[in-house]
């Protein structure tokens, strides 16, 4: 099983360097992180998360600019250890509140103890937060939370809504609050990865939301928690991805194609009435996910041209339109697009009154990048851009430049009308009201438009 | 009364170690605060703790500290005792001696009041890994299995492993394992219970109870799966797919219990309870094609969710499946669609499943998409892409639109694009030749001087060649190459140049006669030794006849049917029952990365592997007769240990008899070609040695090579020399050359009471035995033998089932011509078996 658990940094440090069977050969860790960094380096490939190195197997996750990795001597299966470290990383941000360098490098002695508990022998034991907390003794010391630069689920929410605390999610699971009272709270995110391709023409070629519905409990006593979804909400009729354009409409029912649940989910009544009962487990967990490829409306439409304009110049024009409602509003807007190798300049020209866009020609990997802080629900934005060549562009400028890629994140908007109708908490006083946060994120996941 | 502490506070963070001298410097505090009874001492300890740690983090050598570091050790707070064996646990290894010192507080703890004080040092306790520390280490763990707490019990249950890590005996004389057993069966904590099953080194010693262990395990999960954490779903799953029940009924109970893993959100679970379902359906075809059809949804799910490597490794077992049933996945090509966002290690896998599922009814649309990745800017993936086009061309009836549009990539203009390109129609020429009229009229277009990979120019001059006749401008191409042979640098393309020139002279002489001389003379004087060898070739060859100088240049072709696949399906059937390992994401079975001990106990067995092979250590035979005990059913199991002590012998005395064997009977068999051709009478007329030479030159592929010497008899190297290790790789490795039955004589069949007298017979028609079983009347031989003078090795699997006196053959050879002479010269001794 595992020979070794280490968490790198960003510069190869040792974080956190655990051996549990003292079977792989010194420097592992240097050679891990020579291997990362130096992959494949004429043709600037990532090296992929399991690989192996003189009969050594590395396996890693890179969770917040941090290396995650085990190492191990026998043919095991590599999800298993992918999801391992994945959940370590998250176990430990729930103790630490935040997950970064920092916070790690304060708490390394936490992390030791939590590692302890967590894989003996190789062999991982129990990565439930609840669980591990009578074993933990050690008191998480806190970073500025204030400070982070934006990363993750939980910093999207900051800037969409005001009603939300900020700092709410990056709470530990064990810290008391200053006032020595825990406030009593449940998030429930609905997160929504979206992929959608648009051809030339503007049709969609394809498109598949990725869903998730994240929980985090901060509620004592662990309350079982009644999660109801929508009424029509089905499932399945897998294999049949020509019946899933069905109902382009759009206006009937969510079909997921699939979706699978934490182990905590009791689905007895989930066929009958769409409602999920689950006792939450301390900490961050993913509800369910689910996957779909039914028609959906995107909700940005994209339209790039390139245009020859004299011998070696061309034109570009980029259109964006905003086809959700006007109060929501999406932020953090990159819009990507790659043009010819030889493309010397590039001058650009904004809308008149842009506010909070910038522009610019990122001449190592030839492509412009358009960024705009926010898009109002309802409202187009275009660019104009005039290339200038190094020579004469031959033949077909649409087959040298492009696609353009998208990238933003809607909060309180969800793509697949996916909703929770309600989540009630069972408890055993009526004074009891603990606060509930529903959210709804959607973001891009691969949003490209062909030229 | 306390003394005062130099201040902690001077390394400014306690996890940004400075350096060596820190490490005296820490040595000096401990020291200073072992016997301090300050009300704020156990903070100071923390504190200086934590330093010393983060020193060990670092890889600073710490453990000068391990006096200090124990003498400090005696506090009851927590968080210091855990540092504290943490560290312990790190240098005890390394400094057998001092660990002595820790035992005491260490056994001390394991009696602690507090359950989680004593399991922690129950856990620190069996990580020492110190051998000569073992006597102190079972009477703890002996307690600690019947300790109240199940805390406790877990931390032993994994700790009797950690015990027979280090020695085997000890934890067997204490007989753990039968109280692991009894935890297994009646443990209330389904964790405990867990990781007493789990012990797998501890199970598998008991071979008796192996069988039985797994059964009881599919018990177990069935109604107890559920209550187990995940990461133990998995191992037990794990375990569970090495079992197969004996009639359907139980394998679908065991299915439909499971169905609902399949639901579950941790892809570790999902793959493990696939794999589950996948080797139980091994044998009906019907519900294993349902079971693909089942696990596609949550197989996608997974790729959508989670983080991207977990979706990559999920990728790779989709990958897999895909490359075996490719029709099952035909419908969901849009799902493997490369996104923007996928790392190219992603995208690489969804090219080559794209290439896999195209089929009529989706070929346009593939296609169309892979066209647009080859003007991505990631080169590697546009390069990528226009070979996955290429690869579906030759996979399909009906190529007519791949063509054009791999025609259309050659206008785009890119090197890369237009290399690729070439090599890829050069390919399809070699399949489709009704193509070539089409094709060469684009590709005649095309400048050589635009091409600098030598892949594509390679490609460009075969076609030059191939096609001079069609191609109006071929000859004078070709000589404007020649004229710069200086400045191409690829021996490949030269040697391209070189063919080519010749094909085109044969086709069009007087244009060519003069690029022709060039050519030579530039091949002649190359410093390459293949570019020289084969310019040298080509003039004798014209010199001597030229006639069939164009025979064996320009031979008729025949179309490529199908092109060679990189895998072997045998490679292929092994990755698939290593499902769900990291076998799958190298795509490569686990005995091409992995020491042999560090394969797990439970890897897929092929049956070789349950044979006693003759280098194997006699305590291991112990083991495996004990299989046989246990296990009838299993057909193959050990011949006597006294076989293998001859056989090892037999095989070090030929090593060492080599030089006398030179002088002795083989000598007879090795004879020169000379002698060959003389006893060989009907054979090619070559006039002089340098023919010989010649002809292996031409090497492969060329069919119309005068006639080819009828095979000489073969004879086989009377004392070949194999070990079973190199046996074991190469029947792995080599594909099936042979396989047929063959009968034995009535009396050999009677005579065949024990494995040994079929060895000896065969051994004296120089066809060695490397491993035999079985009990009458079937028995299991795997023999070996060599081809005299050469290093090719024969590899038999030989069944024989005296009852009806028949065997069953299979043959490997690595010298796959030889196959068929040698099966010929091993079904005559088997048939003469018996009657000398």
């Amino acid at each position: 099983m595992i020979s070794q658990f280490f968490v790198l940094s960003q510069r190869g440090d040792h974080i956190v360097f655990r051996d549990y069977r003292g079977e792989v050969p010194k420097g592992s860790a240097e050679i891990f992180f020579r291997k990362v960094k130096f992959w494949n380096d004429d043709e600037a490939e990532e090296a992929p998360p399991v690989f192996n190195v003189d009969g050594v197997n590395y396996i890693h996750v890179k969770v917040a600019g941090l290396f995650f990795v085990v190492t191990t001597m026998v043919n095991v299966s590599p999800s298993l250890l992918l999801e391992l470290l994945q959940r370590i990383a998250r176990v430990t941000k729930d103790y630490l509140g935040v997950l970064n360098e920092d916070s790690l490098r304060k708490n390394f002695i936490l992390v030791y103890e939590l590692l302890d508990e967590v894989i003996d022998f190789g062999y991982p034991q129990t990565t439930s937060t609840e669980v591990l907390k009578s074993y933990i003794f050690n008191e998480p010391i806190m970073v500025d939370a204030g400070r982070l630069p934006p990363l993750g689920p939980a910093a999207m929410f900051m800037q969409g809504t005001k009603r939300m605390p900020g700092t709410a999610v990056t709470k530990s699971v064990v810290a008391t609050e200053p006032g020595g009272k825990k406030r009593e709270e449940i998030f429930v995110d609905i997160i929504e990865r979206i992929s959608v391709t648009f051809s030339s023409s503007g049709y969609i070629l394809t498109s598949e939301i990725d869903g998730t519905i994240q929980m985090k409990s901060y509620l004592t006593g662990n309350p079982e928690i009644r999660l109801a979804l929508n009424e029509d909400l089905s499932i399945g009729r897998t294999g049949s991805s020509t019946f899933d354009y069905r109902s382009s409409s759009g206006g009937g029912a969510v079909i997921l194609d699939d979706c699978n649940f934490h182990e905590s989910v009791q689905l007895d009544s989930f066929d009958i009435d769409r409602t999920l009962h689950l006792i939450p487990p301390d900490g961050e967990f993913a509800v369910m996910n689910y996957r779909i490829t039914q028609e959906f409306k995107p909700p940005f439409h994209v339209t790039a041209l390139i245009e020859e304009a004299g011998p070696s110049r061309a034109e570009v024009l980029l259109k964006i339109r905003a086809d959700f409602s006007a109060n929501v509003t999406a932020n953090t807007i990159i819009v990507q697009m790659p043009v010819p190798s030889y493309t010397m300049r590039a001058s650009f020209e904004l809308e008149a009154g842009a506010i909070g866009q910038t522009t610019d020609f990122k001449e190592g990997s030839r492509r412009l990048e358009w960024s705009l802080k926010k898009i109002v629900g309802g409202s187009e934005h275009t660019l104009r851009a005039k290339l200038t060549f190094s020579q004469e562009s031959h033949g077909n400028l649409t087959k040298e430049a492009g696609p353009v890629n998208m990238n933003f994140t809607i909060p309180m908007y969800n793509t697949s009308k996916l909703q929770v109708r309600y989540l009630q908490i069972a408890k055993k006083s009526k004074a009891y009201n603990p606060y509930r946060w529903v959210r709804y994120v959607t973001q891009a996941n691969s949003y490209v438009a062909r030229l | 009364m306390a003394p005062t502490v130099p201040s902690p506070a001077k390394s400014a963070s306690p996890s940004q170690p400075s350096g060596k001298s820190e490490v005296t410097d820490l040595k000096q505090q401990l020291r200073q605060l072992a016997g301090s009874r300050a009300p704020d001492a156990d903070d100071q300890r923390r504190d200086v703790f934590k330093r010393v740690i983060s020193c060990m983090t670092a890889g600073i050598d710490v453990s000068a500290a391990f006096g200090e570091m124990v003498l400090c050790s005696a506090t009851s707070d927590v968080v210091l005792k855990k540092m504290c064996y943490l560290y312990v646990g790190v240098h005890a290894r390394n400094h057998p001696d001092l660990a002595l010192l820790t035992i005491n507080f260490l056994q001390r703890d394991c009696r602690d009041q507090d359950p989680t004080i004593r399991g922690l040092a129950l856990r620190s306790l069996c990580s020492l890994r110190v051998p000569n520390l073992v006597e102190y280490l079972v009477a703890p763990l002996a307690t600690g299995l019947k300790d109240p707490s199940a805390y406790v019990r877990m931390i032993a249950a994994v700790g009797a492993a950690k015990l027979y890590h280090i020695a085997a005996t000890s934890c067997l004389d204490a007989e753990l394992p039968a109280a692991l057993k009894a935890l297994m069966l009646s443990d209330p904590d389904a964790q405990v219970s867990f990781h007493s099953t789990n012990n797998d080194e501890i199970v598998l010693q008991l071979s008796s109870t192996h069988y039985l262990c797994i059964y009881l395990n599919c018990l177990i999960c069935n109604c107890r799966i559920k209550e187990f954490s995940e990461w133990a779903q998995c191992l037990v799953l794990e375990l569970a797919s090495k079992f197969l029940p004996s009639d359907n009924n139980e394998i679908f109970d065991i299915m439909n219990l499971l169905e609902d893993r399949l639901q579950h959100a941790n892809g570790a679970v999902v793959l493990a309870t696939i794999k589950v379902f996948l080797h139980l359906t091994m044998s009906m075809t019907d519900v294993h094609q349902q079971v693909y059809e089942r696990i596609k949804a949550p197989l996608l799910t997974l790729v959508g969710a989670g983080s991207p490597e977990q979706s990559y490794s999920v990728l790779c077992h989709l990958h897999l499946l895909v490359m075996r049933a490719p029709m099952l996945f035909s419908s969901d090509y849009k799902r493997f669609y490369c996104q923007f966002s996928d790392p190219s290690y992603v995208k690489k896998l969804k090219l080559e499943m794209l290439t896999a599922i195209a089929n009529e009814s989706n070929t346009y649309e593939i296609v169309t998409e892979l066209c647009e990745y080859a003007g991505n800017v990631d080169v590697p993936i546009a390069r990528e892409s226009i070979r996955a086009v290429g690869k579906i061309a030759l996979q399909q009836y009906d190529v007519n639109a791949i063509v054009d549009r791999l025609l259309q990539f050659l206008e785009m203009d890119r090197d890369y694009v237009t290399a690729e390109t070439l090599v890829l129609v050069k390919d399809l020429l070699r399949k489709y030749p009704q193509w070539s009229h089409d094709c060469i009229a684009v590709v005649g277009n095309i400048s050589s001087k635009n091409i600098q990979e030598p892949k594509g120019k390679a490609a460009l001059i075969w076609m030059l060649g191939e096609y001079s006749q069609d191609m109006h401008d071929a000859p004078y191409i070709l000589e404007s190459l020649v004229e710069n042979w200086e400045e191409e640098h690829s021996p490949e393309v030269r040697l391209h140049l070189l063919t080519a020139v010749m094909k085109c002279f044969f086709k069009r002489p007087p244009e060519t006669q003069m690029a022709l001389g060039a050519t030579l003379a530039a091949g002649l004087s190359d410093t390459h030794q293949d570019v020289h060898d084969r310019a040298l070739f080509y003039y004798r060859l014209l010199q001597y006849d030229p006639a069939v100088a164009e025979r064996v240049v320009n031979p008729p072709k025949q179309a490529v049917s199908v092109f060679a696949d990189t895998q072997s399906s045998e490679i292929k059937d092994r990755i698939f029952d290593e499902f769900n390992s990291l076998s799958v994401v190298y795509q490569k079975p686990s005995y091409m990365f992995t020491d042999k001990e560090h394969r797990g106990p439970f890897e897929y067995s092929e049956d070789l592997s349950n044979l006693t092979v003759g280098a194997e250590t006699s305590e291991k035979v112990i083991s495996a007769q004990r299989y046989q005990e246990n296990d009838n059913d299993l057909l193959l199991s050990t011949s006597d240990k006294e076989d293998i002590g001859t056989a090892a012998s037999n095989g070090s005395a030929s090593t060492y008899n080599a030089p006398s064997d030179l002088i002795g009977p083989s000598l007879l068999s090795s004879q020169t070609p000379s002698e060959t051709s003389l006893i060989n009478p009907g054979g090619p007329t070559y006039s002089s040695q340098s023919n010989f030479s010649l002809d292996d030159l031409l090497g492969l592929g060329v069919p119309e090579a005068p006639a080819a010497p009828p095979a000489p008899a073969l004879t086989l190297n009377s004392k070949p020399v194999l070990d079973p290790g190199t046996f074991q790789k190469k029947w792995g490795q080599l594909a099936l050359s042979l396989s047929q039955e063959c009968s034995l004589s009535p009396q050999g069949a009677a005579s065949l009471m024990n494995p040994q007298s079929l060895i000896r017979h065969m051994q004296s028609n120089y066809i060695q035995c490397i491993a035999s079983g079985g009990q009458p009347p079937n028995y299991k031989f795997f023999f070996y033998a060599q081809k005299d003078g050469a290093t090719a090795f024969f590899l038999v699997e030989c069944i024989v089932n005296t009852a009806s006196a028949k065997a069953q053959v299979k043959i490997k050879a690595d010298d796959g011509t030889a196959a068929e002479a040698f099966s010929a010269l091993f079904q005559s001794a088997l048939s003469n078996f018996g009657l000398s």
